[in-house]
């Protein structure tokens, strides 16, 4: 039984306050907040099993070791990847594209192309154009609706035998739209390229399968999922990652280093060269326990009971405009009111206890699209209530008062 | 009236209200009294970096004093900086250059003053100050 007021009890910055109001955490987009049984993950691996992992025969390493480990099969199991190894636990989203974008160096030609959606994060923008100015592959775009929908049938036009890779978000950050990835891993196999998905937005809310999406890459954060930042993962399928190169050299992802020659650790270790985010990796499999003991369909239940909720009741105030209104969105609303700028917005309604997002959000394009300099998003998780949205659209409505 | 007198001044002004409310309300009055920088110096050049809404300054010397105008798309923002623009404006370079900013926490906008603060309310006063600096090495 879903019981909203009983699990906002296991999240302790839940009771604080801002600005001498209750807090209500409107950037779930941005980071999530972290429940009591993660925290504690962290305080018990620094007060009782702190050790480096993979190399001492020491207890604390071998507990360490096995911690971490037992965390992988975790994430494997969460999204059905076959393989434990085919897991490379990262530093976050951002670090793992740049694995497969400076990968890829070794197998773009000029003239290659890379398909991406234009509603991509900045952090899917550049590590493609680098690798388009590394290799002279050239970067393609598919565009998007008024709604903030992908143009599907432009998709198809785009795709072609010099297609080698076609990277989208598998739900937009700025917009919340859930974009058609089944279809689009699809038809860009059906041309021979591989297919890297960002569920950086989509994994607090849904619960991929990365073998029955037959991606080939896939990546997301633990910050966004209830755990703790620095740490994220990167699936790949075994036979891609046999094929990349590492991405960084150092300890843990050799087998064998002489001065004249090195070999390679196998997988997952190849791309893992240092220490890693120990204590991380091990808070991130806490953080999806704890998710999937709540369960995702509850999740996507409840959250589109309060996007629902939060449209109809923020769309009451006169002069708001929600940008991204597909049918197929997640629990974020992105809105501007009529000329005010998004960052007034955001100004007042800190100063009423609520935390917004405003700006670009790492997404220009998408700005510029609709012709305006950013949006205030705010983005529900689990853990909130429609008493919360009650206070937000009060909050706007002040601020509306105070800057028109 | 020197920096200090008219920094007072605000300071007085503000202390007259006792929440945050009135004290922005005040704040985006204050903005629309701003004087506007001529639409042809809003170039990308005069945008003042640092700020998640647009800031455009201008400075132009008069009579070994300097008179700023500036403009901005958001309204708390244009409040800000018309604020300092009173403080700053019409006053010779080095005193300018000397004058502090201490005004700021004073009249109950410190959270602004924090430089990871994404509207640039130190880089606004690094802007006005770097004008300052530029014109007084030509005045030497």
């Amino acid at each position: 039984m879903f019981d909203v007021h009983k699990i906002r009890e296991d999240f302790p910055i839940l009771k604080r306050e801002v600005n001498g109001k209750p807090l209500v955490y409107f950037d779930n987009a941005a980071t999530s907040q972290t429940p009591q049984v993660v925290i504690d993950t962290i305080v018990d691996y620094y007060s009782n099993y702190n050790a480096n992992i993979h190399r001492g025969v020491h207890t604390l390493s071998q507990e360490a070791t096995d911690a971490y480990e037992v965390a992988r099969k975790k994430v494997q199991q969460h999204f059905n990847a076959k393989h434990s190894h085919e897991i490379i636990l990262t530093s976050g989203t951002t670090h793992s594209i740049n694995i497969i974008a400076t990968g890829f160096t070794h197998f773009l030609a000029e003239g290659d192309e890379i398909i991406v959606s234009a509603l991509e994060h900045h952090s899917n923008i550049v590590p493609w154009q680098m690798l388009c100015d590394r290799t002279g592959a050239v970067l393609k775009v598919i565009p998007m609706n008024e709604e903030g929908e992908l143009l599907m049938d432009v998709y198809d036009t785009l795709l072609s035998d010099k297609t080698k890779l076609v990277f989208t978000n598998h739900i937009s950050n700025a917009l919340g739209t859930i974009n058609p990835i089944e279809e689009i891993i699809e038809k860009a196999h059906s041309v021979g390229a591989a297919v890297l998905i960002d569920g950086a937005q989509s994994c607090p809310h849904v619960k991929p399968d990365v073998q029955a999406l037959d991606v080939d890459f896939y990546v997301a954060s633990a910050h966004k999922l209830c755990g703790p930042t620095g740490v994220g993962m990167l699936y790949g399928k075994s036979e891609w990652l046999e094929k990349l190169p590492p991405y960084q050299g150092g300890g843990e992802m050799i087998e064998q280093v002489t001065f004249e020659k090195t070999t390679y650790a196998g997988l997952p270790h190849k791309f893992e060269a240092g220490t890693p985010n120990i204590c991380g990796g091990i808070a991130f499999g806490a953080a999806l326990d704890y998710m999937n003991a709540i369960g995702f369909d509850n999740i996507a239940a409840y959250e589109k009971e309060l996007l629902d909720y939060g449209t109809k009741k923020l769309l009451e105030i006169e002069g708001l405009k929600i940008y991204g209104t597909s049918q197929n969105k997640t629990s974020v609303i992105s809105f501007n009111l009529e000329n005010i700028h998004p960052y007034d917005v955001g100004t007042i309604v800190d100063k009423l206890g609520i935390a917004v997002r405003t700006g670009h959000h790492c997404a220009q394009p998408i700005m510029d699209f609709y012709k305006i300099p950013g949006t205030v998003r705010a983005s529900f998780s689990f853990y909130n209530t429609k008493e919360e949205i009650d206070a937000l659209v009060e909050a706007v409505k002040k601020a509306k008062m105070m800057l028109s | 009236m020197t920096i200090q007198e008219i920094q007072e001044e605000i300071v007085d002004e503000f202390s007259m209200f006792d929440d945050w409310m009135q004290r922005y309300e005040y704040m985006i009055e204050l903005g629309k009294s701003l004087p506007l920088i001529d639409e042809k110096y809003k170039t990308d050049d005069n945008i003042i970096k640092g700020c998640q809404s647009k800031v455009w300054v201008h400075a132009e010397m008069k009579d070994d004093k300097i008179e700023f105008t500036a403009d901005s798309d958001a309204i708390i923002t244009k409040g800000i900086i018309a604020i300092l623009i009173r403080a700053f404006s019409g006053q010779h370079p080095k005193d300018i250059i000397d004058a502090g900013t201490g005004f700021i926490d004073e009249i109950g906008l410190k959270e602004h003053l924090s430089p990871t603060r994404a509207n640039g309310l130190v880089s606004m006063i690094k802007q006005l100050k770097m004008y300052a600096i530029a014109y007084q090495t030509q005045l030497n």
